[in-house]
C-alpha cells in the first residue's frame, strides 16, 4: 500500500525550496517520464486484471461452447459467431427473451418515475419546510438506510398475498412511490441544502407558495440530483432479482434477471455459450448506461456516497 | 469532509430561522403534505413490516393457517438449528474477510490514483465498472463459470503448477471465490476514497517531507487521520451491505447454498426457511436477528470511530 502511494508524492530526499503550496517542479523531467511511464503500466496492468472477466464474458458469448470450457480457453477464437445470441434470443419455456427485456424496461422505467417523483417531494419536505417533527423523521429515514431490509420481506409478502397482488409488478413497484429507497431522499436533502436560501425568501416575498417553489425554483436547479437518481433507480431495478424472485410466478411476467435463472435451471449449464450470450444481453443497457452517462455514475458515487 | 461520511451529525441540526407564527401553520401543513409520499411508505412498508416480523418472530406460521404464538420458541430452536448456525459462520466468514480486503484494495488503488496524471477518469471509471455490474445474475453466471472445473481461473492457475480443480464443486473454495466476487468490486468505496483524498491538503505532505518523514509515516500520520471520516463511512456501509449478500449466493449455488453448505449464507437461509419452507414466523426470528446484529455492530462502529475517526472540518 505505502509503495504504491510514493509516486504521488514528492521526493523526500530533495531540500525542497520553501514553499508551502504548491511543489515546484524539482524533479528532473525525464525522473518524470520514468515514473509517469511506470505509473501507467501499473494502472493498465490492474485494469486488464479487474476488466477480464468482462472481457472473458463478450468473448465467450461469441464462441462456440467446445471452446468455453476445457483446454481452449484464450480469449481469441476463429470461430466467433452470433450463434450463441440466436439461441439466447429464442427465450425459455415459449416466452421469447424479448418480453423479458420489455418487463425488465416496464419495471425499470416505472422504478425511475416512482423515485424520481416521491424521493424529490419528500427530499423538498426535508430540505426546505419548517414543521415539528422534522428533524425526528428524518433520523428515521437515515436510521432506515442502515437497515437489512430483510427484516421486512416477509410482513411485506403476506400482505400483498393477502391483496391477492401476489405475480403483478404492484408490490416491485409501490416502494418506489412511496420513496421507499432512503438513500435517493437524503441524496435530493443534502443537495437541496447546497442551494442558497435566499431563493426561496424572495420567492415567498413575490407570494409564490411551496408548490410553485418547489416545482419552478427547486427542480429546474436539482437536475443533477434528478439525473443521477434516475440513472441509479433504472441500474437497480434492472439488476434486482430478489424482488422478482419473491413476487413472480409466471415466466411471461418476468424481467431478465429471473428469466435467466430459469435458463440456468432449465440448461443445466449444457448449452454455456447461451447462458453466456444472455447474460451480456441482460447487462447490455447497464453496460450503455455506463458508456454514455459515465461521468454522472461516477461523480454521484464519489459526491454523494452512492453504491453501485 | 463534504460528503456524505457527515451523514449522523448533520441529521440533527439545521438552525430555525425566526419565523411569523402565521406562516408556521401553514408551513406545517405544507410539511406534512410534501412528505406524504415517505411517510405512507415508511409507516405501511417499514414500521408496520417491522411490528408485525416481530410478532410473527414469536409464531409458528405457514402463511395458510392463523399465526400459533409459541413464544420465544423460534428464538430458542435456532441456536440448535446446524444449518442456522452454519449460516452465520459463513456470513461472518465473508463479512470479516471480504470486507477488509476490499476496502483495502479500494484504498491502495485510490491511493496510486490520486495524482495529476493523464487518464484519471479513465482509470477511475474502468475500476468502477465491476460495482455495477457484480452484484448482478450475469455476473454469478459468468463467475461461476469462470471458477468451474477447467474454467479460466483452474487453467491459469494450473499454467503456474497450483492444481486445485473447480472452485465452484470444493466447499474449501467456495468461500474464497464469493470473497474474491466482493473484492472485485472494489471500485465504488474507491471513488469514494478518490474523493477524500483530493480534499488533503498538499502541504500538510510537503510539510512532513521537509521534516523528513517517509511513505510510511505521512500514510500513518497525514492520510489516515485526514481519510479516517470516509475510511469510516466506507466500513460501515459495506459491512452492512456484506451481511446482505443474496443474488450471487443463490445463483452460484442454485438456490441451495452447496456445496457442503458452503454457500449458505445468512439471507439464502432466510428465504429458503421463509419462502421455500413456509416457516415465516421462523425467518422472521432470523430477520430480527439480523436486524440486531447489524444494529450491536453499527453502535460498535459509532461508539469506537471516536477514538479513531477526526472530523476535521470541525476545526475550520
Amino acid at each position: 500500500m505505502t509503495t504504491m502511494a510514493t509516486p504521488t508524492q514528492p521526493q523526500p530526499t530533495k531540500p525542497a525550496a520553501p514553499a508551502p503550496v504548491y511543489n515546484p517542479k524539482s524533479e528532473s523531467l525525464t525522473a518524470k517520464r520514468i515514473k509517469s511511464t511506470i505509473f501507467h503500466i501499473v494502472a493498465l496492468a490492474l485494469v486488464a486484471m479487474v476488466l477480464y472477466p468482462a472481457l472473458w464474458m463478450i468473448t465467450s458469448s461469441f464462441k462456440p461452447n467446445s471452446e468455453i470450457g476445457g483446454a481452449n480457453n484464450a480469449l481469441w477464437s476463429n470461430n466467433f459467431s452470433f450463434d450463441n445470441f440466436a439461441t439466447a434470443m429464442e427465450g425459455i419455456g415459449g416466452v421469447s427473451t424479448l418480453t423479458f427485456f420489455t418487463n425488465s424496461l416496464i419495471l425499470a422505467v416505472g422504478a425511475v418515475v416512482g423515485t424520481v417523483l416521491s424521493a424529490s417531494i419528500s427530499a423538498y419536505a426535508f430540505a426546505r419546510i419548517n414543521f415539528p417533527g422534522r428533524g425526528l423523521f428524518f433520523g428515521m429515514m437515515i436510521a432506515t438506510l442502515l437497515l437489512p431490509f430483510h427484516v421486512v420481506i416477509i410482513p411485506q409478502y403476506i400482505v400483498f398475498q393477502q391483496l391477492g397482488l401476489v405475480d403483478t409488478y404492484v408490490p416491485l413497484l409501490i416502494g418506489k412511490f412511496l420513496a421507499a429507497d432512503a438513500f435517493f431522499v437524503f441524496l435530493m436533502v443534502q443537495f437541496m441544502r447546497g442551494l442558497p436560501a435566499e431563493l426561496d425568501e424572495a420567492a415567498r416575498i413575490d407570494g409564490a407558495g411551496h408548490i410553485r417553489i418547489f416545482g419552478s425554483i427547486m427542480l429546474p436547479l436539482m437536475k443533477p440530483a434528478l439525473i443521477s437518481t434516475s440513472i441509479f433507480s433504472f441500474i437497480w431495478s434492472w439488476n434486482d432479482f430478489l424482488g422478482p424472485l419473491l413476487y413472480l410466478n409466471t415466466p411471461e411476467k418476468y424481467p431478465l434477471p429471473l428469466a435467466l435463472r430459469l435458463f440456468v435451471d432449465q440448461t443445466q449449464s449444457s448449452d454455456y455459450g447461451a447462458m453466456i450470450a444472455m447474460s451480456v444481453l441482460a447487462l447490455l443497457p447497464v453496460l450503455v448506461f455506463f458508456l454514455v452517462f459515465q461521468r454522472y455514475i461516477v461523480e454521484g458515487v464519489s459526491t454523494q456516497g452512492l453504491k453501485g | 469532509m463534504t460528503q456524505s461520511p457527515t451523514l449522523s451529525r448533520r441529521a440533527a441540526s439545521a438552525p430555525t430561522p425566526p419565523r411569523k407564527s402565521r406562516r408556521r401553520g401553514a408551513d406545517t401543513r405544507a410539511g406534512y403534505t410534501f412528505l406524504l409520499p415517505w411517510l405512507l411508505g415508511f409507516i405501511a412498508l417499514t414500521v408496520g413490516p417491522m411490528i408485525s416480523s416481530l410478532y410473527l418472530s414469536f409464531t409458528n406460521y405457514n402463511l395458510f393457517d392463523a399465526p400459533k404464538w409459541i413464544g420465544f420458541d423460534n428464538y430458542t430452536t435456532l441456536f440448535q438449528d446446524e444449518r442456522f448456525l452454519q449460516s452465520v459462520g459463513v456470513t461472518m466468514q465473508y463479512v470479516v474477510f471480504g470486507t477488509p480486503l476490499k476496502l483495502a484494495a479500494a484504498l491502495a488503488i485510490a491511493m496510486l490514483l490520486n495524482s495529476k496524471r493523464k487518464g484519471q477518469g479513465f482509470y477511475r471509471s474502468a475500476f468502477y465498472a465491476p460495482s455495477l455490474i457484480g452484484a448482478s445474475v450475469s455476473i454469478a453466471i459468468v463467475w461461476k463459470a469462470m471458477f468451474g472445473d477447467s474454467g479460466p481461473v483452474d487453467q491459469g492457475l494450473s499454467f503456474f503448477g497450483i492444481n486445485l480443480g473447480g472452485w465452484v464443486g470444493n466447499p474449501n473454495m467456495t468461500m474464497g471465490m464469493m470473497i474474491l466476487l466482493t473484492v472485485w468490486q472494489f471500485g465504488a468505496p474507491m471513488v469514494i476514497f478518490l474523493a477524500g483524498l483530493k480534499q488533503i491538503p498538499a502541504d500538510l505532505y510537503e510539510a512532513a517531507s521537509m521534516d523528513g518523514a517517509g511513505p510510511v509515516r505521512k500514510f500513518m500520520n497525514i492520510t489516515w487521520p485526514m481519510l479516517s471520516p470516509v475510511i469510516f463511512f466506507n466500513l460501515l456501509m459495506e459491512t452492512i451491505h456484506a451481511f446482505q449478500i443474496f443474488a450471487s449466493a443463490y445463483i452460484i449455488s442454485n438456490g441451495e447454498g452447496g456445496p457442503a453448505g458452503s454457500t449458505l449464507f445468512y439471507t439464502l437461509y432466510l428465504y429458503l426457511r421463509g419462502f421455500s419452507d413456509f416457516r415465516m414466523g421462523y425467518a422472521s426470528a432470523m430477520a430480527w436477528l439480523l436486524v440486531i446484529v447489524v444494529g450491536i455492530i453499527t453502535l460498535i462502529f459509532f461508539k469506537t470511530s471516536k477514538s479513531w475517526v477526526h472530523y476535521s472540518g470541525d476545526a475550520k
